[in-house]
């Protein structure tokens, strides 16, 4: 019908504009930008094709692909979404196989679970800097109590312990959405097939793996993709926590600085532009290799 | 053994829940001590004051960011909610060519990383005179509120049974009416959902609203929270941060502690299906 189709363009038509407007002419502005050697409040700019990105000038090497400063960013970013997304998963799994069981109390608990993730991401970061404050902090207080250090540790500053202590907080702020992806995969797993097992004489940890896994691998997955997405966009937790200091610095902090603190839109953008193509990607690369597929019915069937 | 296994569950339980909570639990205590306290760290307030309180708001114009912080979340929610339902009625409910590229092509902007868009929002913000100003950061958040909101009520409104659109039909109703008088308020439950999940998205959003404003005034929570400092750069005001932090967290915990049921559905719309 002619017309339902000129109905339906005419009901998308507001969203399709301020989508074009609010994402697609801003970004096609980053790409663009990429190429020319724009500065923050200094309107004459020139096309400089691809120096932004590697720039050869008397033998030496210039731009984002020879910076170390960028490298080390993208192996921030790329170590900080392995192993916080891991252990998202791990904990996120563990505790939703808590609060499957049946306990007096449980709703309370799956409740107090969700906090984490109401706390707004640079009050999470703000709560636990002053937790992890080396003076101060209570980590460092209830530690030396126990005599497992023996001076307080800088735990926001060393070098060493940053990355870390990014991943901690990153991994307390977002278990719970794992958890609550992981419940309700759970509640799809059929009781019949879990007695079965163990009439089988099969063990927690082999039900688990034989049984439970199967049936909620589907849902963890897109969990994992969800998550995996955010942490290679990550900004707040590290900028918070450790500011701009270039042994946690993310791709994302990257180019804000080089965009704003430094003012160099030309760089900072082609900086944007890369984190863009990697993000995408890695869309690519899970949407294959995890067999999800993206089709009109739904992320997942 | 069976009471040893009871024991063990239990002790779990315990962990989950000091794992959650006492992040929260500290910012809470360490916010009702007296700043002098502050140095030595404990688990009760030796004294318990709202000293701390009441520096937050005289110390800055917290209560102005609050202000600031609902509105911009308010009218985000409002616009997502309006333009969302539209395009989800087309989607979940029309038949035309290109849906499920579109489909996708909204879902992969929800995807796009907030920096990538960073200059290029600046310079239109700027073009827009929305530069320090709200309306500014309303017109960015919705490059994330809206792919979800359409999503999510895109989700729900394909589970609705056709009859009720034929009978509508039937009686002589236009694509508007159906969707204001029929389909609309069964939908309200998913819009609340993501009207929320759009709240919570905006209230919290930083990176965008540390880069388009400028001054105190116009500050949103999260930034006027990450930029307190003392007297000194090594000096910060720990009992304030950790006062404006309860404020701003309490309503947000509320919302999510009473709507419980509604998110959970939000955040597992299409991602859990039998």
């Amino acid at each position: 019908m002619v017309g339902r189709a000129r109905t339906a363009w005419l009901f998308l038509a507001p969203s399709l504009t301020l989508l074009v407007l609010v994402a697609g002419w801003p970004l096609a502005r980053t790409v663009s930008f990429g190429f020319t050697d724009a500065a923050l409040g200094d309107p004459s700019w020139h096309w400089i094709g691809f120096e932004n990105y590697l720039a050869n000038y008397g033998g030496r090497q210039y731009g984002l692909l020879a910076d170390p400063v960028w490298w080390h960013a993208v192996w921030n970013t790329l170590r900080f979404a392995v192993l916080s997304v891991g252990l998202e998963t791990l904990l996120g799994v563990v505790i939703a196989l808590v609060l499957s069981a049946e306990f007096p109390g449980r709703a309370w608990v799956r409740a107090a679970v969700l906090v984490p993730w109401a706390v707004p991401t640079i009050v999470s970061a703000k709560m636990w800097s002053w937790m992890l404050n080396d003076q101060f902090g209570i980590v460092n207080h209830v530690l030396l109590s126990l005599g497992l250090i023996s001076q307080p540790l800088a735990w926001t500053a060393e070098p060493g312990l940053a990355m870390a202590s990014v991943i901690m907080v990153d991994v307390w702020k977002t278990t719970p959405f794992v958890t609550l992806l992981a419940l309700a995969a759970l509640q799809l797993v059929p009781k019949e097939c879990r007695e079965a097992a163990r009439i089988d004489g099969a063990g927690p940890v082999r039900e688990f793996f034989s049984v439970t896994l199967p049936i909620i691998r589907p849902a963890l997955v897109v969990a994992i993709v969800f998550r995996a997405l955010d942490a290679l966009r990550v900004f707040d937790i590290v900028y918070v926590l450790t500011s701009n200091s270039t042994d946690t610095m993310s791709m994302s902090v990257f180019s804000r600085q080089q965009l704003i603190d430094f003012q160099d839109v030309g760089y900072g953008s082609a900086a944007a532009t890369l984190l863009f193509v990697i993000v995408a990607l890695a869309v690519a690369l899970v949407l294959t290799a995890g067999r999800v597929r993206l089709t009109e019915e739904g992320v997942l069937r | 053994m069976r009471r040893l296994r009871a024991a063990g569950f239990w002790l779990l339980v315990a962990a989950i829940l000091l794992f959650c909570l006492f992040p929260f639990y500290y910012a809470l205590m360490s916010s009702l001590r007296p700043p002098a306290e502050l140095f030595r760290p404990a688990l009760l307030p030796g004294q318990w004051t709202l000293a701390n309180y009441r520096a937050v708001f005289a110390q800055q114009p917290f209560g102005r960011n609050i202000v600031n912080s609902v509105l911009v979340a308010g009218s985000v929610v409002a616009l997502s909610l309006l333009v969302g339902t539209l395009a989800a009625y087309a989607l979940a409910r029309l038949r035309f060519r290109g849906r499920g590229a579109l489909l996708a092509a909204i879902l992969a902007v929800s995807m796009f990383p907030q920096v990538a868009i960073l200059s290029g929002m600046f310079e239109l913000i700027r073009a827009l005179g929305l530069y320090n100003r709200l309306p500014g950061l309303t017109l960015s958040y919705l490059v994330f509120t809206l792919p979800f909101t359409i999503w999510i009520l895109t989700t729900f409104m394909r589970e609705l049974p056709r009859e009720l659109e034929e009978a509508a039909l039937i009686d002589g109703a236009g694509a508007w009416q159906t969707l204001a008088l029929v389909l609309a308020p069964l939908v309200a439950p998913a819009m609340v959902t993501a009207g929320l999940l759009a709240f919570i998205a905006a209230w919290n959003e930083f990176l965008f609203a540390l880069t388009f404003t400028l001054t105190d005034t116009e500050r949103t929570v999260p930034v006027a929270i990450a930029l307190m400092s003392g007297a000194s750069q090594y000096e910060l005001p720990w009992g304030n941060l950790m006062a404006a932090s309860v404020i701003v967290t309490l309503p947000l915990v509320a919302l999510v502690l009473v709507f419980q049921r509604r998110i959970v559905a939000g955040l597992t719309a299409g991602a859990v299906k039998g």
